[in-house]
């Protein structure tokens, strides 16, 4: 069997991330999770206060100009993904032209080992 | 629903983004080393598909739910250094959409991303040294790295709490409830995690940073070393 090459598998991966992020979310349980549920029942829940960052486009995963509410989740998911995917790149990116430039040059494909 | 604001007393949190701060740098400056030019885009499909996986929150027990950390499954991928830049970017976005505080974002960073991955991680590679070696074996030990990552990352936080907890509460109780419930996420966890790492090793098993090293399965065409 051959393998599938590297950007096809990453679309896949993206596809199916996105699929999760726009299209799963809104079915996910809306019931309080670990923590909130423990602090709920132990009591500490109060002390808990808003993020200052509460009042973001797509605070609590919600875009609120959608009227159904698995859209308004879906939409800050696929926001959350490409904003993370951004984030990330601009992270990776320079981090992994930083190694090649140290690296000197080599064979393409080769992991650079330390 | 993450840590939020006011959870913590501010010396605590202080501290907690001090840590945050000097491990996410310390493993940006590993991550370097680390990868290669199919693992670099690697850990940022693991962002983005962390990010997209903890918005799935499951039932577990009578009216609660849970999400993945996804802290070994990031590690069994890209390896732990990456893994903790990875949940530091997710747990960043969160924190830009209200999931978890601001002031609480180093508690964060060190409860859902340097403990997860650090000891799931761990876990890992402890699995990985007891079962066969080949790259089947890598979903099996991913799955109970998820699992025992989530438990642990309960107990630091509880550790935390009892440091710089604002609340007023016994703690042994608090202990006993978010172990209770996070052992029962960790299930969840770590199928969830080994499925993830199954469908990548039964792909691309060369593009999970925990399978290195292992023995590859059978023959393949001479034009593998091509088809990156």
């Amino acid at each position: 069997m051959s393998r599938p090459r590297l950007p096809l598998f990453l679309a896949a991966g993206l596809a199916v991330t996105l699929l999760l992020a726009g299209i799963v979310s809104g079915y996910a349980s809306s019931r309080p999770d670990g923590l909130e549920a423990v602090a709920e029942e132990q009591g500490f829940t109060d002390t808990a206060r808003d993020s200052p960052l509460a009042g973001s486009p797509f605070a609590d995963y919600e875009f609120t100009p959608a009227q159904d509410e698995r859209v308004s989740t879906g939409v800050a998911g696929v926001a959350g993904v490409l904003l993370t995917l951004g984030l990330g790149a601009a992270v990776f990116v320079p981090l992994r032209r930083r190694a090649r430039r140290a690296a000197g040059p080599e064979p393409t494909g080769t992991p650079s080992k330390r | 629903m993450h840590i939020p604001d006011g959870f913590f007393d501010a010396p605590t949190s202080l501290v907690a983004g001090g840590v945050a701060v000097a491990g996410v740098a310390y493993c940006l400056r590993r991550a370097e080393g680390e990868l290669d030019d199919r693992l670099a885009p690697m850990a940022g499909l693991t962002a983005a598909f962390v990010f997209a996986a903890q918005m799935l929150n499951f039932p577990v027990a009578a009216g609660t739910s849970g999400h993945v950390l996804g802290g070994a499954l990031a590690a069994t991928l890209v390896g732990p250094a990456a893994a903790v830049v990875c949940l530091a970017v997710v747990l960043l976005v969160q924190a830009l959409f209200a999931d978890g505080g601001l002031t609480a974002l180093g508690l964060n960073v060190v409860v859902l991303g340097l403990v997860p991955a650090g000891v799931g991680y761990a876990t890992v590679r402890s699995a990985l040294f007891v079962l066969p070696r080949t790259p089947a074996s890598v979903p099996l030990a991913a799955g109970v790295g998820g699992f025992v990552s989530v438990p642990a990352a309960a107990l630091v936080f509880v550790g935390a709490y009892a440091i710089g907890g604002a609340g007023d509460v016994p703690l042994s109780t608090v202990l006993a409830a978010m172990v209770g419930v996070h052992l029962l996420i960790g299930i969840g966890e770590g199928l969830i995690t080994a499925a993830t790492v199954g469908a990548v090793v039964a792909s691309r098993p060369d593009l999970v940073f925990a399978a290195r090293g292992l023995a590859r399965p059978a023959a393949h065409s001479p034009t593998e070393a091509v088809s990156r």
